[in-house]
């Protein structure tokens, strides 16, 4: 693996300064600091529709910022080059929402997919690393399905597996959670804690699922209207006294983000076009 | 309406735009290929083999009416010895590249779309980018180059197949001297006037209906109803571009 040129434990690996994002006229983020710490579980946490899953794109450099820098291990992820962004890709593992697999690709050959890509290992030594992985997440059994024949919390799994195929230093997580049933919840809570110590990844979480989220994060950061608005551990989040995090923590109806949608008052859309 | 039709015009432009910046890529991923020839060989086999039987029915039947309308009018003139040349010219200069890409753009073509589409819609293409392997190179380039060869083989195919057609409801339906048929299509076709102009055809509609698909497809908006906009979209340039292009080959080729 390529030597990085910030490997002293105690500076971040991911790093985000400033940044600025839009999309058409509105601002996504506005001026977002983050730091995400070395092998830890870093949550981010906001409700929908506040570019979560943006800004995973943006630490992968899929999407490109208006204004800011994100560094990923010392380097500035914007400022790279084409090969440089793609080595760099190489040690990050992404787990998308949808699992994205390759629906034309077997289980085994989904696992197998970034080691041939990127390896010249023989398909032997292919075949012992793939089958660890899944052992990892428990899939072994399944290596021979095809991706339309697995259960959502599966495919995630299969998804994980292919992820950490490559050994990477970093994990995203997008939503890992969403859609899951309590069971396949638990399964992935577990694999994401024992993965991350296992292989002292790094790993950085998206989701609204806050009962999972406070259980296996060691750090959480709430963000909303493009903005961090409370950052700490799960259990300083649970006691905030923020209007906002503990609107969001408690699931409370009304609060900062109102239940109703901004109208006119009640009485007067009803009148109005009352026939005398 | 002029605010309409001057935003209307930028986008088609733009679009027109980001489907030549693809053409570069497309290229690149050419090394990719002569890497791993197995990629092009696996494409080759979608939309090649899968579009076999559409093919050769459609040019065993193309061939068969060309004959019976063609021997209505030659036999009237007492020409009916040169029904051969006559169903051999239509179907190699025109009706063979033509009728190839109309059929292969309705069935691989709009194939390529939906397919290219639904991995962009289920973040397949995200996740191969993430992965560190360029989409463009890995999953586009070899559907184009594919879809380029694919298409003068499929219309030497359809032009076989027709011939054969004509030759069966010729010689066999109507009566007309086998001898005849052979001979006047040997003597009528000329090899760089005829079959090359008509693989050249081909060669420009494989291009322009593989480029069309794929651009259709990686340029969709990633929901169910932006795919099937795109496919529909894939058939209809591609047809259209076809039947323009052809005027313009003729005109060149044959004008």
């Amino acid at each position: 693996m390529e030597q990085s040129p910030a490997d002293n434990r105690e500076e971040p690996l991911v790093r985000i300064r400033g940044l600025r994002f839009r999309r058409g006229e509105r601002w996504i983020f506005d001026g977002l600091d983050i730091d995400i710490p070395r092998g830890g579980i870093t949550a981010i946490m906001g409700p929908s529709g506040t570019g979560k899953t943006t800004l995973l794109k943006l630490i992968g450099g899929q999407l490109a910022p208006d204004d800011g820098t994100i560094e990923v291990d010392g380097r500035d992820v914007h400022a790279l080059s084409t090969t440089g962004l793609y080595r760099l890709r190489m040690r990050m593992g992404m787990l998308f929402q949808s699992g994205a697999l390759l629906t034309d690709l077997s289980v085994f050959d989904n696992v197998a997919f970034p080691l041939r890509e990127h390896t010249r290992l023989t398909e032997s030594m292919i075949r012992k690393l793939v089958l660890l992985k899944l052992e990892a997440v428990g899939l072994r059994g399944a290596r021979d399905l095809m991706p339309a024949e697995l259960s959502g919390g599966m495919a995630r799994r299969v998804a994980l597996a292919r992820a950490i195929a490559l050994d990477p230093t970093m994990i995203m997580y997008d939503e890992p959670f969403a859609g899951q049933d309590p069971i396949s919840k638990g399964v992935l809570v577990q694999l994401i804690r024992q993965l991350n110590d296992a292989a002292d990844l790094t790993s950085v979480l998206v989701s609204h699922d806050v009962a999972e989220i406070l259980q296996i994060a060691d750090r959480v950061y709430v963000i909303s209207g493009g903005r961090v608005i409370e950052s700490g551990s799960p259990t300083e989040l649970a006691e905030s006294g923020g209007e906002w995090t503990r609107q969001f923590i408690h699931g409370l109806p009304d609060g900062p983000v109102p239940f109703h949608y901004p109208a006119p008052l009640l009485a007067d859309d009803l009148l109005q076009g009352a026939v005398c | 309406m002029l605010n309409l039709l001057g935003g209307w015009g930028l986008q088609a432009l733009t679009r027109l735009g980001r489907a030549h910046l693809l053409l570069l890529p497309l290229f690149r991923g050419l090394t990719e290929i002569l890497r791993r020839p197995s990629l092009l060989v696996d494409q080759l086999y979608s939309v090649g083999v899968l579009t076999l039987l559409i093919i050769g029915v459609a040019g065993l039947f193309v061939g068969m009416v060309l004959a019976l309308q063609g021997y209505n009018v030659l036999s009237r003139f007492g020409g009916d010895t040169a029904l051969g040349f006559m169903v051999a010219a239509s179907l190699v200069r025109e009706l063979g590249p033509v009728l190839t890409a109309l059929l292969f753009a309705g069935r691989a073509g709009s194939a390529l779309t939906a397919e290219i589409g639904l991995m962009k819609a289920t973040e397949q293409l995200s996740g191969l980018e993430m992965m560190a392997v360029n989409p463009e190179c890995r999953v586009l380039a070899p559907r184009f180059f594919a879809g380029l060869l694919a298409v003068p083989l499929l219309a030497a195919l359809f032009s076989c197949l027709g011939v054969l057609g004509g030759w069966m409801v010729g010689g066999g339906l109507l009566g007309v001297d086998q001898a005849a048929f052979w001979n006047g299509m040997q003597d009528g076709i000329d090899f760089n006037d005829d079959i090359i102009n008509g693989v050249i055809k081909s060669l420009v509609f494989g291009f322009v209906c593989t480029w069309i698909a794929i651009f259709q497809g990686y340029d969709c908006v990633p929901t169910s109803e932006g795919v099937s906009r795109a496919t529909t979209r894939t058939v209809v340039h591609s047809s259209l571009a076809v039947l323009g292009l052809d005027f313009v080959l003729t005109a060149l080729m044959f004008g």
